[in-house]
């Protein structure tokens, strides 16, 4: 709501820069008013949403930082400790631990479902288009829409040792390479994973197959007169138009890798060991179980500053490009 | 009756002190200032039946209605059915119940007491923070006011916190709503296959026939060990820990003595011993993934000879496995030594600025004394129901392991084996240490000393935090 305010007051200046003495002393006050009052009145529309977000965003964000230069167990007296709970994060081995996890679940979340993605959304806008791809694009959709406890739930049983995945492969003879994948101290990260790529890859498919709409046909026609494969459209069109598209899939599975808990919660809890422990689960038990206010505020603040440090390059580069 | 009647006189002199105290003195401790009623006191003779107004002597419900503002925990009806019958037999006094999973219960207990509702009872999940923090009610003045400090004495020991924060001694924070007891279950079709014609008296006992399990091609022991559940290799590690040493370092620890260590020579041993189970393929291969629930099904549908697991389970082994579970205590080591046990209240506070707090106390007491209490917690919950020496012991219906599991009980209070949980010594070493690390065991990754040095050093970060 600001912003065009500014730009019609750039455009007065502008105006008012071009006429150099042709407007006296009342118009120009009757502008600076008209302008006052447009302000004060788009000030007016953005105020309750704005209200909102301090209250919500921006004061639980500054009460955070706070609380992480306190040792607090939420009810009892706060005791000033200024960086010792930062330290402590990098003394304690599991706490760096879950960091390198959530990289890893980066590839997971991120990488894979938008690299799936770009290909499902490509085959599905060159050949199955109208009914066909409708339903694909709701199939691959319905995940979203499931909640995520009760699709974490089913993922445990799917997953367990007498699971379905199990019993399937013991069927094709693979008995062999069955286990509890939940459980497995080198399976669980990428079955965690996998229930990520099921999670997010309809999003970005959704996502992409939107921004392929929007591509110029005549681009893809010149290039099938020119003989170009498939593979050639995807690399040579499809993907150099999508970067926008692509930085935003990409930001949004990154904060879901680096930002995890949900998925994580409710298939393995961390477990085995701290094999699928991330930030987001330290956090909560540290927070929640151990009332360490400070400690798990410390870790909250610096995942916050992990997440806008890699999620910045993401948007610069996606828009620089875009444009 | 001498015991109720130097009871009341000595509630009497207590509230008389008070109320002359109160005009100067404003840092009486909590359990003073929450002085228990006495008014009924004086007003009904002791023998009244319970049938419209509260027992007589002591704090009660008075004879106001009276709504009483409970948290319960999810999955566990005992304390549901027992405030059902309360109210049958007292009818002025209602229930405004909410309940939470125990997991939830952990994080949303600090805000419940410290809210402007503040519940007159409720399960606590761990209670010295609380108690530290000033947000339980001090429950001596009701211990003396009822006779619970004359119940057999290991009972209220769990729930005193002393002012250094150690569990075990000091004020009464909590009291039990039954008292659970853990042992092994054993399927006694099972059992006979492999030749057991009767629990093992020794640990090496206990070897044979696991090994015996195994050679027979069935599962030895059945437990859970996802950290969803958090893992349940600690009921048997604790479990080889009283069969190797004595169970009171075990307490310290558990009870956060100062200098207590969990990483001593005899629970090396017993460590040493879970992981030789372990590498013998004594537990299911997929225990990192298996949780509390599928365990206890897995094991009702014959799937493992022994699970190591509580009381508090009696009934729903005996509703998937009926007339086949049996149960014994850990062997000892040695030929001749006594049992051990964990053993453990289930716990229920009252908050500091409860609004009915003599109701609540007065129903800590009844669920211990009155008969039909009794009979509930010992039909539905499968625990020994505690209270005073000599109070009646309902039976439990035939076939029951409940029978089982009750005759286990004074076996170990005889001893003075009873131990509470390793994995209750402080609110995230389950969480954050034992659950961790004894999953990295059964992968490998863990050996037994490194176990203990990894759980003895999170306990000591914890209790700086």
């Amino acid at each position: 709501m600001t912003t065009p305010t500014k730009v019609e007051s750039d455009i007065d200046v502008e105006r008012l820069g071009n006429r150099p003495g042709h407007l006296d002393v009342s118009r120009r006050a009757h502008f600076s008013k008209r302008v006052r009052r447009e302000t004060l009145v788009g000030w007016l529309f953005v105020l309750p949403a704005l209200l909102m977000y301090v209250l919500f965003v921006l004061v639980p964000l500054l009460l955070t930082i706070l609380y992480s230069f306190f040792h607090w167990n939420g009810v009892g007296p706060m005791i000033w400790v200024g960086l010792k709970n930062y330290v402590t994060i990098f003394q304690v081995p599991n706490l760096l631990g879950t960091i390198k996890n959530a990289f890893w679940l980066v590839v997971w979340f991120s990488i894979i479902p938008v690299g799936l993605g770009l290909i499902v959304a490509s085959i599905i806008h060159r050949v199955a288009t109208g009914r066909l791809g409708a339903t694909a694009r709701t199939v691959l959709f319905l995940p979203q829409v499931i909640p995520l406890v009760a699709a974490g739930i089913i993922w445990g049983w799917l997953l367990a040792l007498p699971g379905l995945i199990n019993q399937i492969l013991r069927a094709v003879g693979l008995g062999a390479i069955t286990t509890a994948w939940l459980g497995d101290f080198d399976w669980a990260l990428p079955a965690v994973g996998l229930i990520g790529i099921w999670v997010l890859m309809g999003f970005c498919i959704v996502l992409l197959l939107t921004g392929m709409t929007k591509v110029d046909p005549a681009l893809y026609e010149s290039a099938r007169i020119d003989g170009a494969s498939w593979f050639r459209e995807f690399i040579a069109i499809t993907v150099p138009l999508l970067r926008y598209e692509v930085g935003v899939c990409l930001t949004v599975t990154v904060i879901a890798a680096l930002a995890a808990f949900d998925i994580i919660w409710v298939s393995t809890a961390g477990g085995p060991g701290n094999a699928t422990s991330v930030p987001g689960i330290q956090i909560y038990v540290l927070a929640f179980t151990q009332r360490a206010v400070g400690l798990a505020s410390a870790l909250a603040v610096m995942l916050m500053v992990l997440v806008v440090a890699v999620i910045i390059p993401i948007q610069w580069l996606s828009r620089e490009r875009a444009l | 009756m001498k015991k109720i009647t130097l009871a009341s006189i000595s509630l009497l002199l207590l509230c008389s002190i008070i109320l002359g105290a109160c005009a100067t003195a404003t840092t009486t401790a909590p359990a003073a200032t929450q002085a228990p009623t006495t008014a009924a006191a004086t007003e009904a003779p002791p023998s009244t039946a319970p049938t419209e107004a509260p027992a007589a002597t002591g704090p009660n419900c008075g004879t106001d209605p009276v709504v009483l503002n409970a948290y319960f925990e999810t999955g566990f009806t005992i304390p549901f059915d027992l405030a059902d019958e309360f109210t049958k037999q007292f009818p002025k006094v209602t229930w405004d119940i909410k309940q939470d999973q125990f997991a939830n219960l952990i994080t949303t207990t600090p805000l419940l007491l410290a809210g402007d509702n503040p519940p007159d009872l409720l399960r606590l999940p761990t209670m010295v923070s609380f108690a530290k923090d000033g947000l339980l009610m001090d429950l001596d003045g009701y211990a003396v006011a009822f006779g619970w400090d004359k119940w057999p004495v290991p009972q209220l020991n769990q729930n005193r916190v002393a002012a250094d924060g150690t569990r075990g001694s000091g004020t009464l924070y909590a009291m039990g709503l039954n008292y659970s007891l853990t042992g092994i279950f054993y399927n006694k079709e099972l059992a006979a296959q492999i030749g057991m014609t009767e629990p093992p008296k020794t640990l090496a006992e206990f070897d044979d026939l696991l090994a015996a399990a195994k050679a027979a091609g069935l599962q030895p022991i059945m437990e859970w060990g996802s950290a969803k559940s958090g893992m349940g290799l600690a009921f048997p590690l604790q479990n080889l820990m009283a069969a190797y040493g004595p169970v009171g370092p075990i307490n310290d620890w558990i009870f956060q003595k100062p200098g207590a260590t969990i990483d001593t020579p005899s629970n090396l041993l017993a460590a040493q011993h879970l992981e030789r189970w372990i590498q013998a393929g004594y537990f299911p291969p997929d225990i990192n993934a298996i949780e509390y629930t599928d365990a206890a099904s897995r094991f009702t549908q014959g799937e493992g000879v022994f699970t190591f697991n509580g009381d508090w389970q009696n009934a729903g082994y005996d509703a998937g496995m009926p007339g086949n579970v049996g149960f014994f205590l850990m062997p000892p080591a040695d030929a001749g030594g006594a049992p051990a046990a964990m053993s453990a209240p289930l716990t229920y506070g009252i908050a500091a600025n409860a609004k009915h707090a003599d109701c609540a106390a007065f129903f800590f007491d009844w669920v211990a004394t009155n008969d039909v209490a009794r009979t509930i917690n010992v039909n539905i919950g499968g625990s020994n129901p505690g209270g005073p020496a000599g109070a009646m012991m309902p039976a439990a219906a035939a076939g029951s392991v409940t029978n089982e599991t009750l005759a286990a009980g004074p076996v170990v209070g005889a001893a003075g084996n009873s131990m509470d949980f390793i994995a209750n010594a402080t609110s995230s070493i389950f969480a954050q240490g034992w659950t961790p690390e004894l999953q990295k065991m059964v992968g490998g990754q863990q050996d037994a000393a490194g176990l203990l040095q990894a759980v003895q050093a999170e306990y000591e970060r914890e209790l700086v935090q």
